[in-house]
């Protein structure tokens, strides 16, 4: 990175700031309509629906007190629900494959790694009708677990696929030291992969909540009234109350705001979970 | 044949020694595959059976508003949907919005990229800023395009464009109704919004890789900025270009949230993409068979894609091999 930004150095200044007024103006144009939900979020309903639209209306955080009054509080739970614990399955069933597909080779393993990929082409909306008819046989709709389940299946090829790039980072060499001089399994584990696998780990966990928490096809079709989580809320509180701009704009930032604040805190993890560990 | 004649004269006779060596080595082998047991029988029971199942549901006349008229098909679902004005109607959406969507976003991803990689005042803080679309719920996202943005009376869009038309004097400023007048265009640029920062990313992480020496020397050899770009960073760019194109086109391909919150698939069939109208066929119309068959439909088309596009995964999953 140093030797990367030397180079750079020798630029000229004034297009150097040309670039950097140029980025920030399309940065701000991107940021404009998140900037713009939040600054509505805080409006009282009047000032929010002003043509031409007022940035200096007096700040208020009723809208947030109403929704969480109105029962956003469940489906916020539902989804976390969802989110945490097929998470946690999800690594329950990752790491062991991943460790087997890339620290140990079984032989093809990239058949193996491309079988998981393969799920990933495979259009959800083509696999719903026999889930749902299913999931109503057994009698399990609108209930969370019908989620988690599902979740960690969707999520599982993508983990797969980002821990056996985390972990084939552990140099085979390494691993083969530490076995010479006699480390058992366990302590291989402890010493040599844990401390590689941990941020690895952290990104898989982090991007697995993401696509739950995110999600909506499933949720939507498959839960009603007690399970339904926060984006199947949200639509049907917008179809249900009438259209409340700014309390609109609240849902939109309180069930955005957890994804927000751990892909700001990622940032750089995120891009190689979403595109499955390939990029470095 | 021969080869299997030749085989035991090839090989010295097996000894008990080398017989324990091969059983050892057949039971390490076993025992390496057991960890990935587990994540391969989930993931094979939870998403393939599936899609097995929508196979068999697809050769049958099932709707369940006439119940009782449950019968064996054939093939018939599928000249249904071969035939069907809607569904072609739905593919062609689908290819309209996945192409236009993945490139756009990937040229205004370039661009950021490029951006990006050169040093400037607040990059950090910019960056962060630009991937904040990504994170938005696509639900939430999908609600504000379509209340706080396109709404003619009070949204953004015209908000702005009245704001700016007062200055110049303009009296009567356009009530554009965005999203009737444009319905397409309405939800493609909502999400060429949301995935322009994932396409920054990774391009971003591919300029990044590139090695700084070589830059450097051309730099020397007094290349112009535009021949480095054309000649090293982008052949270097090529495969974070294909990667994001692949990943791009395997997301947008499934869009849902977008369709059904914003347009509801109109006004009429304007834009009804395949997930959306599978839905439909689904649970308004109860057409279970017709539903499976277009599903399987999706299916095969998005495996003919993907076997082009695996070929880039494979290149990249080679050179991680090799390391």
């Amino acid at each position: 990175m140093s030797t990367h930004a030397l180079s750079r150095t020798n630029r000229p200044r004034s297009g150097r700031s040309k670039w950097g007024f140029l980025a920030w103006a399309l940065t701000l144009l991107f940021f404009a309509p998140v900037g713009w939900m939040f600054l509505t979020s805080l409006h009282s309903e009047a000032d929010a629906a002003t043509n031409p639209p007022s940035l200096t209306a007096p700040w208020t955080f009723e809208h947030y007190g109403t929704l969480l009054e109105r029962g956003l509080a469940a489906p916020m739970i539902n989804s976390a629900m969802a989110g945490i614990i097929s998470t946690i399955l999800v690594l329950l069933f990752a790491i062991p494959a991943a460790y087997a597909l890339s620290i140990r080779p079984v032989a093809k393993w990239t058949d193996v790694m491309f079988f998981f990929l393969s799920t990933k082409f495979l259009p959800l909306i083509a696999g719903l009708l026999p889930i749902y008819l299913i999931v109503k046989e057994i009698g399990m709709l609108d209930n969370v677990w019908t989620l988690i389940v599902l979740y960690t299946a969707m999520n599982l090829p993508i983990a797969v696929w980002m821990m056996q790039s985390f972990l084939a980072e552990v140099p085979k060499e390494v691993i083969e030291a530490a076995q010479v001089d006699g480390a058992g399994l366990t302590s291989i584990l402890v010493r040599v992969v844990g401390p590689i696998a941990v941020p690895g780990i952290a990104a898989t966990s982090l991007i697995c909540f993401i696509f739950s928490w995110n999600e909506f096809m499933l949720a939507v079709n498959l839960t009603a009234v007690r399970a339904s989580t926060a984006p199947v809320f949200l639509v049907g509180f917008i179809t249900n109350e009438g259209l409340f701009l700014a309390r609109l704009c609240a849902a939109a930032v309180l069930v955005s705001l957890p994804v927000l604040i751990a892909g700001f805190a990622a940032q750089d993890k995120l891009v190689r979970g979403m595109s499955l560990g390939a990029v470095k | 044949m021969t080869l299997l004649i030749d085989r035991p004269e090839v090989e010295s006779p097996p000894t008990k020694a080398m017989e324990d060596a091969r059983r050892r080595e057949a039971r390490e082998r076993r025992k390496r595959r057991i960890p990935l047991l587990p994540a391969l029988i989930f993931v094979i029971v939870v998403t393939q059976l599936p899609f097995v199942a929508t196979l068999v549901l697809s050769t049958l006349h099932w709707n369940v508003l006439r119940p009782g008229e449950r019968s064996f098909a054939g093939l018939a679902n599928y000249g249904t949907v071969f035939t069907d004005a809607r569904l072609r109607n739905a593919v062609l959406n689908t290819v309209v919005l996945t192409v236009s969507v993945v490139l756009v976003s990937m040229l205004i991803g370039l661009v950021l990229a490029l951006l990006l990689d050169q040093k400037f005042f607040g990059r950090g803080l910019a960056r962060t800023l630009l991937i904040a679309p990504f994170l938005v719920m696509p639900v939430a996202a999908a609600l504000l395009w379509k209340h706080a943005l396109y709404n003619p009376a009070y949204g953004l869009l015209n908000g702005v464009l009245n704001a700016v038309g007062g200055w110049f004097g303009m009296t009567d400023p356009p009530q554009i109704d965005w999203i009737s007048s444009m319905p397409m265009t309405a939800v493609v640029a909502s999400l060429v919004w949301q995935w322009t920062p994932f396409m920054m990313l990774i391009l971003l992480a591919g300029l990044q890789s590139q090695p700084a020496d070589v830059l450097e020397a051309a730099q020397v050899d007094g290349a112009s900025g535009w021949n480095t770009f054309r000649h090293l960073t982008l052949p270097h760019l090529r495969q974070y270009l294909e990667l994001s194109i692949l990943l791009g086109s395997i997301y947008v391909v499934q869009t849902f949230d977008a369709v059904f919150t914003i347009t509801q698939g109109g006004p009429g069939t304007a834009t009804t993409n395949l997930p959306y109208e599978i839905y439909q066929t689904m649970f308004r119309k109860y057409e279970y068979g017709e539903a499976a068959a277009a599903g399987v439909v999706v299916v095969i088309g998005t495996i003919v894609v993907a076997t082009f596009a695996l070929r880039v995964v494979s290149s990249l999953l080679r050179e991680e091999a090799r390391r």
